[in-house]
C-alpha cells in the first residue's frame, strides 16, 4: 500500500483504441492494492489486475490532459487521459511499483482468499493427481517403472520427484546419463501409448560438444528403445534449428551423434528459441495495434512477424511425434536445449493429438500439470511474474494454447472445452491469483509452500465448467481417435479472440456458439418440463379413483410451449437468461472473467437477425 | 457444325484419373459434345462428368508412351489424366481444346440440356409476383419479358406515388444492356428518359435499384455522365435525379472510381457530375478496381492457394501480393458507405462507375444485402442476382469467359461476380445467423456462373438472352428453389 499515493481520480477519459472518431468514455479511476479500476458514467467497470500490466507509459501532455497507456500481458491495451498531470504521474509511479514485485510473497495469490477452508484448499490441490495419470496411461508395467532416483531432487532440481524410466535402466545409468545432460535433465517418460506400447520421452540436450560420449546415456537411450517391444529403433527429435544446435556444440553441448547410439534416428524440427518468439510476438502486436491498418500491411506485418510460421513449426513437430507412434510404432525422445520450453510444447501437443483424454476439460488440466508444471517449464520467468530479467520472458505457453486453438478450429467436435477455456487459462498464467503457475519448478514450489499458502486454479475452473463446454463436442466419436491436422499454410489464422480479446469493436456481432449454447440450455429446460409433467400425470393417475384418464387431462400433458415455436437459427433468436453463463469464478472479480462479459455483450446487443436495427446488418470494415 | 467433327478420339480405355480429395481411378474416358466423362464402369466408384465449358486451360506432358493431360478448371480444380498412347493423348487434348473454346452461344450445353426432374415452374418467369401477373401480361406483349420482375420488396415502390414502370426500352433501343422494363421517377416521361440515355454511358440512364421501406430512401444506378472535357450538361438528367429527392433533402453520388480516374475519363468523353449542376448532391469517390487488374489478382491468389511448398511466409506474402483481400475490403467499404447513407443519413444515393455494369452492381447489390433481410434468404438472393446482375446487364459471357488458369488474357475477363460472392461470404462470416443460405450456395452460384447446364448466366445482357432463351435453355434459379 505504501506505493499508492492517489486512490481515486475523477474525470478520466478512456479512449477506444480502434475507433476512428476518437470516441471516449469519461469516468473515475480507482487504484486498489491489487487492481486498477475504471468506472465509466454508465457504471460499467473495467478491472485491470496489477500483475497483468506489462508496461505503463506516460505520453506527452496534451490540451485535454495527460495520456497514460497501459499494456497488459493478456493483450489488453488501455489508453487513459488523466486531466491533471500530477495525478497521472502519481498513478504512473504507483503502477510501476505495483506491477513489478520482487518477492513471491507479494503476489496476489498470497492475499487472494476465496473463502475455502484448509481441507477444501488441500482437496483443490489434489484434484489433479499425476500418479493417477501415469496409471491411466498404463505405467508402471513390465517395461516401465517409477524411479526413486530424484526423490530428493538430488539428480535434477527442475524435474519432479516421481519419474518413470525403462525398467532395465538402473540407477547408476540414470545418474550417469543425467551428468551428460544439460541441467541434469536425463531422458524420462512423458507419455506412454498403451496400444502401441510406444513412448514419448523428454530430456535436455546432451553435453556432447564435438566428440564427447557417455556410455550411460547411450545405455539409457537403448533401454528406451528396448522398452518398446514392437519397434527397435527410436526417433531422437531435436526441436531446435540445426544451426542453433551446432552452435551449442562449441559450448560443450549439442546433439546426439547417430553413430554413437544404436538404433536411433535423429531429426531436427527447427523451432526457434524463446528470444525469437518474444520478438515475433512483439512485432505481431505492433502490427495489430496500428489504427486503420490496410489489408496489405496486415498481411505483410503478419508475415514479417513470423508468428504463424512458428506456430506451424510447433504443430509440425507434434505431428511428427504422433505419426512416429501411430504409423511406425516407434518411441520418440524429444529435447531442445534445456528441455523445458520447446520440449514441453511438442510433447504436450503430441500427446494431445494421440490421446482424446487430453482433449477433455479435466484431461487438459492434467496435461498442463504434467508436461508444463511438473517438468519445470519456468512459468515465473517466462511470464515475468517477478521483477526479473526481461530476456527470460517468452510466450512459449501462449503458443501452446494457440496451437490447441488451431486444432479446435480444425476439429470442432474433438474438444470438450471451448475457446473461453483457453483464454481463461491464459489469463491465469499471468494473473498470479492462483498458485499453480507460480515458481519455476516443483522444488521451488515446495520450498515456498505454495500448496499451503495459495489456492489451485483447477477446482475453480471445474466448478465453472459449464462456461467452458464446447456444445459440438462428441465424446463417442473421439474415443481413441488420433487427430491428423492439416498444416497447409492457409489453415493457420490470426487468433483474433486472443490478441484482440478486449477490442470489442473488432468482434463479429453474432455468435453461432452462443446460439447453440442457448439452444442446449433450452432443450434441457424442456426436457425438465417433460419430466415434471410426466410425474404430474403419474400423480394424477394415482389419484383418479376410477383409474380412467379423461381426454382433457391427456391434453394438458402437452402444453403448447411458446419456446418450441421459435426457431433459434435463422428467423429469430430467443435468448435465455445468461446468468449461469455469467457466473464468475467465485470470489474473484468480474475483471478476471472478461470472456463472460464478452458473452454478455453478445447476448445484449445481439441481433435477432431480422429485427436488428430494422434488419440492417452493420459491418466493420 | 457437328460436334463429331471436333472429336477425334471419342473413347480411350485404361485412363487413370487423379483429382483432389479422391483416390485415383482407372477407367474409360469418353468425349461427348459437351462433356468429358471418365468411368471405371464399376459400381460404387464415382464417375467424372466434366463440362467442356468448365475447362480453363490444359497442359500436356509425355513420359515415354504415357501421356498426361492436366486439366485446369474454371472452378479452380486441377485434374490429371494419364492416357496410354501418344496419339490418343494428343487427339484427346486437341479435342478438349476445341470443345472448350466454342464461341457460339447456341452450341452451349444449356441449349441441349433436358433436366431429369420435372420443371415445376419455369424459372424464367418465377420472379414475377402472382398478383401482378395479369397486369404485366396485358401490358407487355412479350411473353418472355414477364420474368423481369423483380423481387417482391420492390413492389412496395408502387404503393408510393413517386415511381412508375417504364417500357421505354422494350425494343432494347434506348439501352442495349437494360431490361425492357425499368423503374423510374413518376414525374419523368419516356421522352426525357431517351434524352438522359444519350447523356449516360451506354445509354444507362439512372434507374431505381433499391427502395428502403424504412424511410423511403432509394439507391439508383446508372452509367457515367458523358460530360466530356467541355463540361456538357443535360437538364433532363439533372431533373431526373433531383426528382428522387424529397423537398429540402440532399443526396449522395457514389462514384466507384477515384477522382483521378474519373477526371481522366473526361478526356474520353465520360466524366462525373459537376457540383455546380447538381447542387443538391454530394459526390464521393471510392476506388474499386476493374477488368484485368482483378483478373490478375485472382490468378495470383489461386497460384498462392496451389503453392505446394507449404511455407507460411510464402503463403502470406503471396496472399498479400495478390491484393485480392484489398479489393474485397474496398468493395465492402463502399457498400457499407452506401448502406450508411441510406439508413443512417436518410439520404438517397446514385451509384455509378464508368459503364455501371461492374463495380456499380457490386456496390448496389451488397448494400441491399446489408440493408434488406429478405435479400439474405435463398429466394431473395436469387431475386437480387436476377435483378442486380442479370437484368442490370453485367456481361457474364465476357467476364466469366476464362478463370484463373488461362494464359490468353483479355481485358474484359474479370472475376467481378466472384468478388461479389466473396464479399457476401465475408458478411456471412460476420453475421452467421443472418442468412438463410450457407457458403455452399455461394460456391454453387460461382460454379454455374462459369460453366453450367442452365442458361441463366449465358449472354451479356437481357437483349442477348432474350434472343436465345426462347430456344429453350432453362434458367436454373428456380430449380434451386424447388430442390
Amino acid at each position: 500500500m505504501e506505493h499508492i499515493r492517489t486512490t481515486k481520480v475523477e474525470q478520466v477519459k478512456l479512449l477506444d483504441r480502434f475507433s476512428t472518431s476518437n470516441k471516449s468514455l469519461t469516468g473515475t479511476l480507482y487504484l486498489t492494492a491489487t487492481h486498477l479500476l475504471f468506472i465509466d458514467s454508465h457504471q460499467k467497470e473495467t478491472w485491470i489486475l496489477h500483475h497483468h500490466i506489462a508496461s505503463v507509459e506516460k505520453l506527452a501532455l496534451t490540451t485535454s490532459g495527460c495520456p497514460l497507456v497501459i499494456q497488459c500481458k493478456n493483450f489488453r491495451i488501455v489508453h487513459f487521459i488523466v486531466p491533471r498531470e500530477r495525478d497521472c504521474h502519481d498513478i504512473y509511479n504507483s503502477l510501476l511499483q505495483l506491477s513489478k514485485q520482487a518477492k513471491y510473497e507479494d503476489l496476489y495469490a498470497f492475499s487472494y482468499n476465496p473463502k475455502q477452508n484448509d481441507s477444501e484448499q488441500l482437496r483443490g490441490w489434489q484434484l489433479i493427481d499425476l500418479a493417477e495419470e501415469y496409471k491411466r496411461m498404463g505405467v508402471p508395467n513390465s517395461n516401465w517403472q517409477l524411479s526413486d532416483a530424484n526423490r530428493e531432487y538430488k539428480i535434477c532440481e527442475t524435474y519432479p520427484r516421481e519419474l518413470y524410466v525403462p525398467r532395465i535402466a538402473s540407477k547408476p545409468i540414470i545418474v550417469g546419463s543425467s551428468k551428460f545432460r544439460s541441467k541434469g535433465r536425463f531422458p524420462v517418460l512423458s507419455y506412454y501409448h498403451q496400444d502401441k506400447e510406444a513412448a514419448i520421452c523428454r530430456c535436455s540436450q546432451p553435453l556432447s560438444g564435438f566428440s564427447a560420449r557417455c556410455l550411460e546415456d547411450e545405455h539409457l537411450l537403448q533401454a528406451i528403445s528396448k522398452a518398446n517391444p514392437v519397434n527397435r529403433y527410436m526417433y531422437v527429435v531435436d526441436t531446435r534449428p540445426k544451426l542453433n544446435a551446432m552452435a551449442n556444440r562449441a559450448a560443450g553441448k549439442g546433439y546426439e551423434n547417430e553413430d554413437n547410439y544404436s538404433n536411433i534416428r535423429f531429426q531436427f524440427v527447427g523451432i526457434e528459441n524463446i528470444h525469437v518468439m518474444r520478438s515475433s510476438l512483439q512485432k505481431l502486436l505492433e502490427v495489430n495495434g496500428t489504427k486503420g491498418l490496410s489489408v496489405n500491411d496486415f498481411y505483410s506485418g503478419l508475415e514479417s512477424s513470423g508468428w504463424l510460421r512458428h506456430i506451424k513449426a510447433v504443430m509440425d513437430a507434434a505431428i511428427f511425434l504422433a505419426k512416429a507412434i501411430m504409423i511406425e510404432n516407434a518411441s520418440v525422445l524429444v529435447h531442445c536445449s534445456d528441455g523445458w520450453d520447446r520440449t514441453s510444447q511438442v510433447c504436450s501437443l503430441g500427446s494431445l493429438l494421440l490421446d482424446s483424454f487430453y482433449r477433455t476439460i479435466k484431461g487438459f488440466m492434467v496435461l498442463i500439470e504434467k508436461d508444463w508444471i511438473s517438468f519445470g517449464h519456468k512459468f515465473s520467468e517466462r511470464c515475468g511474474h517477478l521483477d526479473g530479467d526481461p530476456k527470460e520472458a517468452s510466450p512459449v505457453f501462449t503458443q501452446f494454447l494457440e496451437c490447441v486453438w488451431h486444432l479446435t478450429e480444425q476439429f470442432p467436435q474433438a474438444f470438450e472445452f471451448n475457446e473461453a477455456f483457453l483464454l481463461q487459462i491464459h489469463e491465469h498464467i499471468y494473473s498470479c491469483q492462483f498458485g499453480n503457475f507460480l515458481g519455476n519448478c516443483q522444488k521451488e514450489r515446495e520450498e515456498l509452500k505454495f500448496k499451503e499458502k495459495t489456492y489451485s486454479l483447477w477446482p475453480f475452473l471445474l466448478d465453472d465448467q459449464k462456461k467452458y463446454l464446447n456444445p459440438l463436442y462428441s465424446s463417442k466419436s473421439q474415443k481413441f481417435a488420433v487427430l491428423e491436422p492439416n498444416t497447409v499454410s492457409f489453415n493457420f489464422k490470426f487468433w483474433r479472440n486472443m490478441y484482440h480479446q478486449f477490442d470489442r469493436t473488432l468482434h463479429p456481432r453474432q455468435s453461432v456458439f452462443n446460439i447453440i449454447m442457448n439452444m442446449n440450455e433450452q432443450n434441457k429446460q424442456l426436457e425438465d418440463d417433460i419430466k415434471d409433467l410426466e410425474s404430474k400425470i403419474k400423480q394424477h393417475e394415482n389419484k383418479q379413483t376410477d383409474g380412467v384418464l379423461t381426454r382433457e387431462s391427456l391434453h394438458s400433458v402437452r402444453p403448447e410451449s411458446p419456446t418450441l415455436k421459435t426457431s433459434l437459427c435463422f428467423k429469430e433468436q430467443t435468448r435465455l437468461p445468461v446468468n449461469d453463463a455469467l457466473r464468475t469464478i467465485e470470489g474473484s472479480i468480474p475483471a478476471d472473467n472478461r470472456y463472460s462479459e464478452y458473452a454478455e455483450e453478445f447476448s445484449k446487443s445481439e441481433p435477432a437477425v431480422v429485427s436488428l436495427e430494422f434488419g440492417v446488418a452493420r459491418m466493420t470494415c | 457444325m457437328e460436334f463429331a467433327e471436333l472429336i477425334r478420339t471419342p473413347r480411350v480405355d485404361n485412363v487413370v484419373l487423379h483429382r483432389p480429395f479422391y483416390p485415383a481411378v482407372e477407367g474409360t474416358l469418353c468425349l461427348t459434345g459437351h462433356h468429358l466423362i471418365l468411368s471405371s464402369r464399376q459400381d460404387n466408384t464415382e464417375e467424372l462428368w466434366l463440362l467442356h465449358s468448365n475447362i480453363d486451360a490444359i497442359d500436356k506432358r509425355f513420359v515415354g508412351p504415357l501421356g498426361t493431360i492436366i486439366i485446369k478448371c474454371k472452378d479452380f480444380r486441377i485434374i490429371q489424366l494419364d492416357i496410354p498412347g501418344m496419339e490418343e493423348c494428343l487427339n484427346i487434348a486437341s479435342s478438349i481444346e476445341a470443345l472448350s473454346t466454342l464461341d457460339s452461344i447456341t452450341l452451349m450445353y444449356p441449349f441441349f440440356y433436358r433436366p431429369m426432374f420435372e420443371v415445376i415452374e419455369d424459372g424464367w418467369h418465377s420472379f414475377l409476383p402472382e398478383q401482378e401477373f395479369e397486369f404485366y401480361s396485358s401490358a407487355v406483349n412479350y411473353f418472355v419479358t414477364l420474368r423481369y420482375f423483380f423481387s417482391f420488396e420492390l413492389f412496395c415502390v408502387f404503393q408510393t406515388s413517386e415511381w412508375r414502370l417504364s417500357y421505354v426500352n422494350k425494343e432494347f433501343a434506348v439501352c442495349s444492356s437494360y431490361p425492357p422494363i425499368v423503374i423510374v421517377p413518376k414525374s419523368i416521361d419516356d421522352e426525357a428518359l431517351r434524352k438522359v440515355a444519350t447523356f449516360r454511358h451506354g445509354g444507362r440512364f439512372p434507374v431505381l435499384s433499391y427502395y428502403h421501406k424504412k424511410n423511403g430512401m432509394v439507391i439508383m444506378r446508372s452509367g457515367q455522365p458523358l460530360t466530356g472535357t467541355n463540361g456538357r450538361r443535360c437538364k433532363e438528367d439533372e431533373k431526373l435525379i433531383n426528382a428522387t429527392l424529397r423537398a429540402g433533402k440532399r443526396g449522395y453520388i457514389i462514384d466507384t472510381r477515384s477522382l483521378t480516374v474519373a477526371q481522366q475519363a473526361r478526356a474520353k468523353g465520360g466524366g462525373f457530375e459537376q457540383e455546380a449542376h447538381y447542387p443538391q448532391w454530394r459526390r464521393i469517390h471510392k476506388s474499386i478496381e476493374r477488368y484485368h487488374i482483378l483478373q490478375e489478382s485472382l490468378i495470383k491468389l489461386v497460384e498462392a492457394c496451389n503453392d505446394q511448398t507449404h511455407n507460411m511466409d510464402r503463403w502470406l506474402s503471396k496472399l498479400e501480393a495478390s491484393n485480392w483481400l484489398t479489393h474485397i475490403k474496398e468493395i465492402l467499404t463502399t457498400a457499407c458507405l452506401a448502406a450508411q447513407c441510406i439508413d443512417r443519413e436518410g439520404a438517397s444515393i446514385l451509384i455509378h462507375g464508368t459503364e455501371g455494369t461492374d463495380s456499380t452492381l457490386q456496390v448496389t447489390s451488397l448494400a441491399q444485402i446489408i440493408l434488406e433481410p429478405r435479400s439474405r434468404t435463398i429466394r431473395g438472393f436469387e431475386a437480387l442476382i436476377e435483378r442486380e446482375w442479370l437484368q442490370a446487364g453485367h456481361p457474364f459471357q465476357q467476364r466469366c469467359a476464362q478463370s484463373a488458369y488461362c494464359n490468353s488474357r483479355q481485358k474484359w475477363e474479370s472475376p467481378v461476380f466472384l468478388l461479389f460472392l466473396d464479399c457476401v461470404w465475408q458478411i456471412l462470416r460476420q453475421f452467421p445467423c443472418s442468412f438463410e443460405f450457407n457458403e455452399n450456395f455461394l460456391i454453387m452460384l460461382f460454379e454455374h456462373a462459369y460453366a453450367s447446364q442452365f442458361g441463366t448466366f449465358l449472354g451479356n445482357n437481357e437483349s442477348e438472352r432474350w434472343v436465345h432463351c426462347s430456344h429453350g435453355a432453362i434458367s436454373f434459379l428456380v430449380v434451386l428453389v424447388t430442390s
